[in-house]
């Protein structure tokens, strides 16, 4: 599915992250400052590796050898960031509506009101973001992702910046999507709990390597 | 008591039109060095910056004969682009082009902060969202930029209304075509008996003044309430 080999330099910091993704929700687990959202970001196409390849589903999209470095854009891979980082000028509906005009698509009714039960958040379509709770932000913001039809999503600490209320409000939202849309995804995070519920495998970072990899029984 | 005669509601006109169509065309130019000047790093920016902030600082005459020097009718570029139908001298064409390169200073400062003070990480969320760099500068970039381009161009027309020195000296004051509300006071505080027609001027010129103001202020707080989620 999902094959990485990463070598970069941040300053004094150097990430060698290699691993193999399979169907599922895969967690990078490690404490923080581990390197956990420079290799998604890699995988995104945010951030550019000094060395080594990304395979998905077999397409090469990046490889320094050959050259081979696909643009974000049209990687379709799907990202939620830990803050949201819905667009502030645009509605919900805009919001969620914004990978499908990026792609040139027509309205998938369907899908959107699959998605948008899934989330709950089919209430909320005509607000703006700065008027809602950061547990919506933080649905809305999967919904986004989810209605660009990636192939891969990425999630990063999704849940970091919730007070524990909100957390458990939202889990199940997560849960739902793992067990009801067959997308391969990497949930990063540094909380026991959160992995322990979500992930089918483990692939545990620290300072920048990966240590193990295993099934959730290893943390 | 206020009656104004047909030359200088000509005048008034005039004004309007050259710092609508000054800001109007000033405005893609801005918007593209700011977006140059904030973004980019090449060789020779400092210099490039300076050349913009020129008119910012020297006399405004200066700027005006530099401005006859190149679009004269003899001047530099002025020959040619006469030859393909373009006149700037003595032309209310020309004192829009004065107009403009006085007011790209202000034009170019407002927007680039404003661009610089953009959140780039909404750009990466555009990017993963399949946006490449076009559309990113469209539909997140340009809008989370607006209060500063509109803060720009009031500032822009507000100039072009007020200019002076640079339009005078390269196209003239010549009323129904270069005189403009500026020109019109100056001419009238010349001549004996126009005080109270300079007075007119001056009155309608505060009251467009404030009509801008009061009108960004809106469009500002708009723009900014959406830039800011609400």
């Amino acid at each position: 599915m999902l094959a990485i080999d990463l070598n970069k330099k941040l300053g004094d910091f150097s990430l060698d992250a290699k691993f193999e993704g399979t169907s599922g929700v895969t967690a990078l687990f490690g404490p923080s400052g581990s390197g956990k959202t420079s290799i998604i970001g890699m995988v995104a196409g945010l951030m550019r590796p000094d060395s080594g390849s990304i395979t998905i589903n077999g397409e090469v999209i990046f490889d320094s050898a050959t050259g081979v470095d696909e643009p974000a854009y049209k990687r379709r891979i799907g990202y939620v960031f830990q803050d949201g980082r819905l667009f502030p000028h645009l509605s919900i509906a805009h919001n969620l509506d914004y990978g499908r005009w990026m792609s040139g698509a027509g309205r998938d009714e369907a899908q959107f009101r699959r998605v948008t039960t899934l989330l709950d958040i089919a209430h909320l379509l005509r607000r703006r973001p700065g008027a809602l709770s950061g547990g919506e932000r933080q649905r809305v913001a999967l919904g986004r992702a989810l209605l660009m039809k990636p192939r891969l999503l990425l999630l990063d600490e999704p849940l970091a910046s919730l007070d524990a209320a909100r957390k458990r409000e939202i889990m199940p939202y997560f849960v739902r999507l793992r067990d009801e849309i067959k997308l391969p995804m990497i949930y990063v995070s540094h909380d026991v709990h959160e992995v322990k519920q979500l992930a089918n495998r483990v692939v545990m970072i620290d300072a920048g390597r990966v240590v193990t990899i295993g099934n959730v029984d290893l943390i | 008591m206020f009656e104004l005669s047909a030359e200088e509601w000509t005048a008034v006109a005039l004004s309007l039109r050259v710092a609508a169509v000054s800001t109007a065309v000033a405005l893609p130019f801005g918007i593209a060095i700011a977006w140059v000047l904030a973004r980019k790093d090449f060789p020779g920016k400092a210099l490039v910056n300076a050349f913009i902030y020129l008119p910012l600082v020297l006399p405004p005459v200066v700027t005006g004969y530099l401005l006859l020097l190149a679009f004269g009718r003899k001047g530099l570029f002025g020959e040619a682009l006469a030859s393909i139908g373009i006149v700037f001298s003595f032309r209310w064409t020309g004192a829009a082009l004065a107009c403009g390169v006085m007011a790209f200073p202000l034009l170019v400062g407002a927007i680039r902060i404003s661009i610089e003070a953009v959140d780039r990480r909404f750009e990466d969320a555009a990017a993963t969202l399949g946006a490449n760099r076009t559309w990113t500068f469209l539909t997140v970039t340009l809008p989370l930029t607006l209060p500063g381009i509109i803060a720009g161009a009031v500032l822009a027309f507000a100039r072009a209304l007020g200019e002076f020195g640079a339009t005078i000296t390269f196209v003239s004051n010549i009323p129904g075509e270069t005189q403009t509300i500026s020109a019109a006071i100056y001419t009238l505080t010349q001549v004996p008996g126009g005080d109270l027609k300079a007075l007119h001027l001056v009155i309608i010129a505060i009251l467009i003044s404030l009509v801008a103001l009061v009108a960004s202020e809106w469009f500002g707080r708009r723009a900014g309430a959406r830039v800011h989620g609400i």
